[in-house]
């Protein structure tokens, strides 16, 4: 097979790939699924701006998560991961909901091409598309490693650039709301507040021209806001949460963890999805040093990296500049972390990184963890599983639990686990208030 | 009253109860002037919260008017405690509060309980694990497998104490144990044996898949019921951990330390009650709504079901009675199933003379004894047996002891059956014991046929052990599922999970005929989404018929019914179906007279079996021999011909060419190399991609002068020897047989462990990326973390990239520059060149090979099979001598990376990713377009990538209308189910050759 051929496959791997055209970006809608609701709903709206009838979608969060998983079942072969079951399962159920002209949608879905099977999730939509009877629905793959392409969906930098901050805008959210939820003294205020915050984003997400300066002092505005939440002064039990990418974010993926989390009376402790972003980024780089490979294009990840990390820092800044919330690491540092334990060369699904947050959870003083994987997820037996023992060697007061995710476990063993872990927790929690 | 004595517990003073609601059980203790003055363990039945109440309503009188502190604890009192607002607190924890106060110095406390085992570790950071979304290995577990022995608990565990001997028997999950298991009794293994080994099996589940690296030693207490009750498992878990009386606590109050430790903590907290508002609180959460996501009722009301009952009676067989029967001949068929044994004598027109269908109760020799001899009684001198045949799990075993004229293999029985039944049958569908099969059949001939894979068989025995457990025959638990209002939903996963899920349902409060029709749907799903894979009714075919013994229950039939929305054919002899099927296959091969054992040789017939362990070559098959009359013998249980009488056939068999074995020989040519090294000694693995780059790495090392030391092959001793330091139990089998392989090394003192980290793997110019599974690429990051003997010892991964040898040449010259002596860089370069060459040549050996099996099996007439998987699968322990038995059924067994250079992998659907996948694609590609070869693909359990890669090699299969067979393998696998696909897929040849030559 000549190179010209290979490429051509790749672009256009599969059989009856339906591509997206020019004529179609003016009037089909474009839906994709929800993993982090409030960053997927600016993110939305970038690509609104830049001319994409995108929709979130947001079936399986309204009490029809059950619809959802049966969805799912009958599309996709049952041992597939857990987060290709419910985000096909979305999809499907959206198109079946007749809500939606289905000769007027295409789908997005991002695909990393990783040595993870999560790289085929894109294969598994068009083969549950075809079963279902809707093999004429594009697929639109949303990567950065030049898989397909389609005529008429192209990221631009500006977008990209946009996006950024959408990402950022939902990190800052997510980790404040964390740190208010558990205390706030008027229940549900700060949800009240988030949401406010975001609708106000989306918004401003259509201004022709974004200033970075109107971003900071958004978060400076936004941290403040949060600061303002009346809160109680009680001490609670930290939990922090790493995991499979999609069951670490998506409520629907982990029965609502943080939400249950709370109701338990602890505090969640999360790393956003920039990490994750720049986890992708970044591993271009460490294959052009460990392999040699691609050594003319690591440059670019390089900028991409450094230009991400001074945004996410900027960030951290505005809560640090608080002085009342606890500022997640930044990348920087979270690069090192895992060093003793894992190399930076284990790049197939959340790869180092998942060790690393766990290293870095711990170093703020996070000593509960829950590590979430869809069951028989492959990457996590060596990054999950397989780091928690040498991690509690060196950390002996610390707790990491796993918790499998899937069809068919049920939530009250998930629950029975973590709180377990929340009675150690607690326990330690009130020696330590005691000896204070 | 209590049962354990003066049992002081310090509560300061205070009157307190103590509540611990477990899967099965409920126990209560309560506790005053610091004395443990009442206890109480009972089954509850899923009656969670009326249990509760009585408990509650039995110790008014010892509470009196005390002030009285509470606390609920178990997996079952979660939701009452929240309910009724009465503090709960986590049974690991309640433990942990009890061993604290009673046995401090206790290091390891290990407890089992109705379905969750736990492990807790005190000394040196305490640490808690249970066990997670699969409840093998429990209390549960050995519960069904008393079921399975037709004992009680009580009386396994008796005679577990004079086992002899030990067979190796899966406990991770109840499923595979029955797989296991049920061969064995088949075979007439002595049941003492079997029920030690499942004790063993439960020990070694408990204690590597819990303790996951961390070494339990010291004083280790055992709580829990089964340990409390069981002397077997005891014995089982002190031996396993090499423990001594001193070390090995069982104490008196082991199966109520939760219901003790929750009484601890209750003391502890401010609020008290009287013992009427305890009462109250309790009575009020049983009033609670039901919250578990509901079905539809089966029926909306009787005379549905009474239309329903009409409508399936009219699918019936003729019955005549043998002394009204005109005719002389007839017809007879076994079907000796893996729970149950069917027979069915049959006359010339069809017509059923006799039947018998019943629960084989772990000896189907014995009963089909005793239906031999009822059978010529009830033929008298009038009928006369003219042929006979026998199908099902003991069809070998019952065709030599009774002299049978024909076995067949089950698949092509029931076929037969369906297919005299309606001959317009486009779908099969079969649940039996523990099987699900179900066939397509297109143009009179099968089409494709699945099995359930080891996960999710069971399902009919498994209503009726739940059935058992719950209290019911499994009739009337049926019954109460047919006009159940709110079915509870259970999901479609492997029924270990339902254990779960029922769990849930109970503390919901759901009734049994709630649960029941919620199992029957289950069963009903597990069956189209998980074997049939469905995606919707039109899939399955038209005229479907259903058969096994569990579709007897309505519950299930129905079920089945409304899942697909259509209606089906249940013949009144669903479960004879087999044996029926046997009895026409028996006739159409009619001679004039049968061999079958007379009633005068039946009358002395004698059957005594003992167990043997082969030693014919490294499989160390456990084999079972029969012996019957005294003189003639059957030796089941070997996975080749060596172990057998049938020596004679073994030379034949070593020429037939089998690329697995020619693989495995050429490694034992590297293993046996007589290199002397001057720089040290490398140990390599053999595991993983140590099969692909083994000659590589070999080559290397040699060329640099150290000697090479391999682990070998594996083995069971090996796995075992490494099991204690895997930190995922769900990781794949060859990944996790990886440590037994570092531990082989370590003891052979090598000097280095070398097994590099590869993110990538050799690139074939023939997929869109070459990447290894990330289990391939980074387990060394695993090994290293995990396994503590590492420490201390030089173990080398470090990424390399084997796609361009100028940069691992650079790698290397990195690592090894200054090491032992130093080397120059142009001895690395030349010695990476040496090494790609014996690479490109062990590729280029095997790819002849694989040309001259085919040619040899084309001037032969041999069909071929490509036994396709991973390199890896060619190891004796994880393929399980699979290629031997492909051979003994007449292949010529070729592997996938010796023949997918004759083909190209064709367009997929999927991203063509990885170096291994991306032949198994091409090999595909080549028995699609060959008609004397076919493809069976090898899938390690837990390797998900292949729920991508089955998919499309199935599709790529059967768009040249090939018939796609895929084997699921892993730590034990049951060949007598393998056999039963590959027999499968050679009748379904045969049909189809045979259909073929009728039209030319």
């Amino acid at each position: 097979m000549n190179k010209k051929q290979k490429k051509d496959k790749i672009t256009c791997n599969g059989i009856d790939r339906v591509l997206f055209t020019e004529e179609m970006r003016k009037d089909y809608t474009i839906l994709f699924p929800t993993m982090l609701p409030r960053h997927f709903k600016i993110i939305s709206k970038v690509f609104n701006h830049y001319g994409y009838n995108t929709v979130l979608l947001e079936d399986g969060t309204h009490g029809d998560e059950k619809a959802v998983i049966d969805a799912g079942l009958r599309s996709v072969h049952n041992d597939a991961c857990y987060p290709a079951l419910l985000v096909i399962g979305q999809f499907i159920h959206a198109l079946e909901s007749g809500k939606y002209d289905t000769h007027k949608v295409a789908l997005m879905m991002s695909q990393t091409g990783g040595g993870c099977r999560a790289s085929n999730y894109i294969a598994l939509i068009r083969k549950a598309l075809k079963k279902a009877g809707f093999e004429y629905v594009p697929v639109i793959s949303l990567n950065f490693s030049g898989l397909e392409k389609n005529p008429g969906f192209k990221i631009t930098l500006p977008m990209a650039h946009r996006a950024i901050y959408a990402v950022l805008y939902g990190d800052l959210l997510m980790t404040l709301v964390n740190q208010t939820k558990p205390y706030e003294t008027v229940k549900g205020s700060s949800e009240k507040l988030a949401d406010e915050w975001t609708d106000r984003l989306v918004q401003e997400m259509t201004n022709s021209r974004i200033k970075y300066s109107a971003v900071k002092k958004n978060y400076d505005l936004i941290v403040k806001d949060f600061a303002n939440i009346e809160r109680t002064s009680e001490k609670k039990v930290k939990v922090g949460i790493v995991g499979e990418i999609f069951v670490k974010f998506s409520p629907l993926g982990n029965n609502n963890l943080e939400e249950f989390l709370i109701s338990e009376n602890a505090e969640p402790v999360m790393a956003g999805l920039m990490d994750f972003v720049m986890y992708c980024a970044y591993n271009p780089i460490k294959d052009a040093e460990l392999y040699g490979k691609g050594k003319k294009t690591a440059w670019i990840y390089k900028i991409v990296c450094k230009f991400a990390a001074k945004k996410q820092n900027d960030m951290f800044d505005a809560i640090r500049r608080s002085g009342i919330f606890n500022t997640p690491a930044s990348f920087d540092s979270t690069v090192h972390a895992a060093n003793d334990y894992i190399s930076n060369g284990v790049k197939m699904g959340e790869g180092w990184l998942l060790t690393a947050e766990m290293l870095e959870l711990i170093e703020e003083g996070v000593n509960n963890i829950v590590c979430a994987q869809p069951f028989g997820c492959l990457p996590n037996h060596i990054v999950g599983k397989g780091m928690m023992k040498p991690i509690k060697e060196t950390h002996p007061n610390v707790n990491i639990v796993a918790i499998d995710y899937d069809p068919g476990a049920t939530k009250i063993n998930q629950e029975n686990r973590i709180k377990l872990m929340l009675a150690n927790a607690n326990e330690a929690l009130m020696a330590e208030l005691d000896n204070a | 009253m209590s049962n354990i004595g003066n049992m002081k517990i310090d509560t300061n003073g205070q009157t307190v109860i103590g509540i611990d609601i477990g899967s099965t059980t409920a126990k209560i203790v309560v506790v005053k002037n610091n004395e443990l003055v009442y206890d109480c363990y009972e089954r509850h039945f899923s009656q969670v919260r009326p249990k509760t109440l009585e408990l509650i309503q039995r110790i008014k009188d010892i509470v009196g008017e005390d002030d009285v502190k509470v606390a609920i604890s178990g997996s079952a009192g979660l939701g009452m405690a929240r309910c009724a607002d009465i503090p709960f607190v986590q049974e690991v924890f309640a433990t942990g509060e009890t061993v604290k106060k009673f046995q401090p110095d206790t290091s390891v406390v290990i407890e089992l309980g109705g379905e969750d085992a736990k492990v807790i570790f005190f000394k040196g950071g305490m640490d808690e694990r249970m066990n997670g979304t699969c409840a093998g290995g429990t209390g549960a577990f050995i519960d069904q497998m008393a079921t399975l022995l037709d004992m009680s608990v009580n009386e396994m565990d008796e005679i577990s104490l004079n086992a002899t001997k030990l067979y190796p028997i899966a406990s991770r999950c109840g499923v595979f144990a029955k797989t296991d298991i049920q061969p064995l009794l088949n075979q007439g293994a002595a049941k003492s044996n079997i029920a030690a080994s499942i004790y063993v099996a439960v020990a070694n589940q408990t204690i590597s898949g819990l303790a996951q690296g961390r070494k339990i030693e010291g004083k280790v207490m055992f709580l829990g019921g089964p340990l409390y009750y069981c002397q077997g498992l005891r014995k089982a878990f002190k031996d396993a951990l090499k423990l001594d009386d001193e070390h090995a606590i069982f104490p008196e109050y082991g199966r109520l330390s939760v219901a003790i430790g929750a009484a601890l903590y209750a003391s502890k907290q401010a609020i008290s009650f009287k013992i009427e508002q305890i009462e109250g609180k309790i009575e009020k959460s049983t009033q609670e709504k039901i919250q578990t996501a509901h079905g539809e009722p089966l029926f909306e009301n009787e005379s549905e079901y009474e239309q329903f009952v009409l409508r399936h009676a009219k699918a019936k067989v003729e019955s005549v009675y043998p002394k009204d029967y005109k005719d002389t001949y007839a017809y007879l068929g076994i079907d000796c199933g893996s729970t149950t044994t069917k027979l069915v004598l049959m006359g010339e027109n069809g017509e059923i003379l006799y039947s018998f269908y019943d629960s084989n109760r772990g000896n189907p020799v014995q009963i089909v004894k005793e239906q031999l001899m009822e059978l010529y009684r009830v033929c008298g001198d009038n009928i006369i047996i003219r042929s006979s045949a026998v199908t099902g799990y003991g069809e070998e075993l019952i065709q030599h002891a009774f002299h049978i004229d024909h076995g067949l293999v089950e698949t092509m029985a029931h076929f037969t059956a369906a297919h005299h039944f309606n001959p317009r049958v486009d779908f099969i569908l079969d649940i039996g014991g523990q099987d699900i099969k179900c066939f397509k059949v297109k143009n009179n001939a099968i089409d494709s046929i699945m099995l359930n894979e080891a996960c999710s068989s069971g399902c009919g025995s498994f209503i009726e052990t739940f059935a058992k457990s719950m209290g019911y025959g499994i009739e009337e638990f049926s019954k109460l599922g047919l006009f159940a209002k709110a079915p509870v939903d259970l999901g479609s996963r492997c029924t270990v999970f339902m254990n779960s899920s029922v769990k849930q349902a109970q503390k919901d409060g759901a009734s049994v005929g709630d649960i029941s029709a919620g199992l029957s749907t289950s069963v009903v799903k597990n069956a189209i989404y998980k074997v049939i894979r469905a995606t919707s009714v039109d899939d399955l075919g038209k005229e479907i018929v259903v058969q096994g013994g569990t579709f007897y229950n309505d519950a299930v039939l129905r079920a089945f019914e409304n899942e697909l929305g259509r209606n089906v054919i249940r013949p009144s002899i669903a479960g004879l179906m087999g044996a029926y099927g046997a009895a026409l296959y028996a006739k159409s091969m009619r001679k004039d007279s049968s061999t079958i054992l007379t009633l005068d040789q039946l009358s002395e017939f004698t059957h005594t079996s003992k167990a043997a362990t082969c030693r014919g070559c490294g499989n160390n098959c456990q084999l079972t021999i029969n012996i019957f009359g005294g003189n003639e013998r059957y030796i089941s249980g070997n996975k080749c011909e060596r172990g057998g009488k049938l020596n004679e056939d073994a030379s034949e068999i070593e020429v037939i060419p089998n690329l697995h074995r020619y693989k495995r020989e050429r490694f034992e040519e590297f293993f046996k190399n007589s290199n002397e090294g001057t720089r040290g000694t490398v140990g390599i693995p053999m595991a993983l991609g140590m099969y692909e780059l083994a000659p590589l790495w070999y080559t290397l090392f040699s060329e640099l002068g150290y000697k090479v030391v391999f682990s070998g092959f594996s083995s069971r001793q090996i796995y075992t020897k490494g099991q204690y330091s895997i930190p995922s139990d769900t990781a794949c089998y060859p990944a996790k047989i990886m440590h037994g392989h570092i531990e082989t090394l370590i003891e052979k003192k090598v000097d280095m462990i070398f097994y590099p980290c590869l993110t990538y793997n050799i690139n074939e110019n023939i997929s869109d990326n070459h990447y290894n599974c990330p289990v391939v690429a980074y387990y060394s990051e695993l090994l290293s973390g995990n396994m503590e003997s590492l420490r201390g010892i030089d173990f080398v991964y470090p990424y390399l990239n084997v796609n361009d040898q100028k940069e691992l040449t650079k790698e290397l010259y990195q690592i090894f520059r200054n090491r032992d002596g130093g080397f120059t860089k142009a001895q690395i370069k030349n010695a990476v060149e040496a090494a790609f060459c014996a690479y490109d040549k062990w590729m280029s050996d095997i790819k002849a090979e694989g040309e001259r099996a085919i040619k040899w099996a084309r001037e032969n007439g041999r069909r071929i099979m490509i036994l396709a998987g991973r390199p890896y699968h060619v190891d004796p322990e994880i393929g399980h001598g699979i290629d031997k038995l492909a051979v003994k059924l007449g292949f010529v067994v070729v592997s996938e990376d010796s023949v997918y250079h004759l083909a190209q992998a064709p367009e997929l659907a999927v991203l063509n990713q990885w170096t291994y996948h991306a032949r198994l694609y091409a090999a595909a590609n080549y028995a699609a377009h060959n008609d004397d070869v076919e493809l069976v693909q090898l899938v390690s359990f837990g390797c998900g990538i292949d729920a991508i890669t089955t998919d499309e090699v199935r599709a790529i299969l059967e768009k040249s209308s090939k018939l796609y067979t895929q084997i699921k393998i892993d730590e034990i696998t049951n060949l007598g189910a393998v056999n039963i696909r590959l027999r499968s897929l050679l009748g379904a040849l045969d049909f189809s050759s045979l259909t073929e030559d009728e039209k030319n």
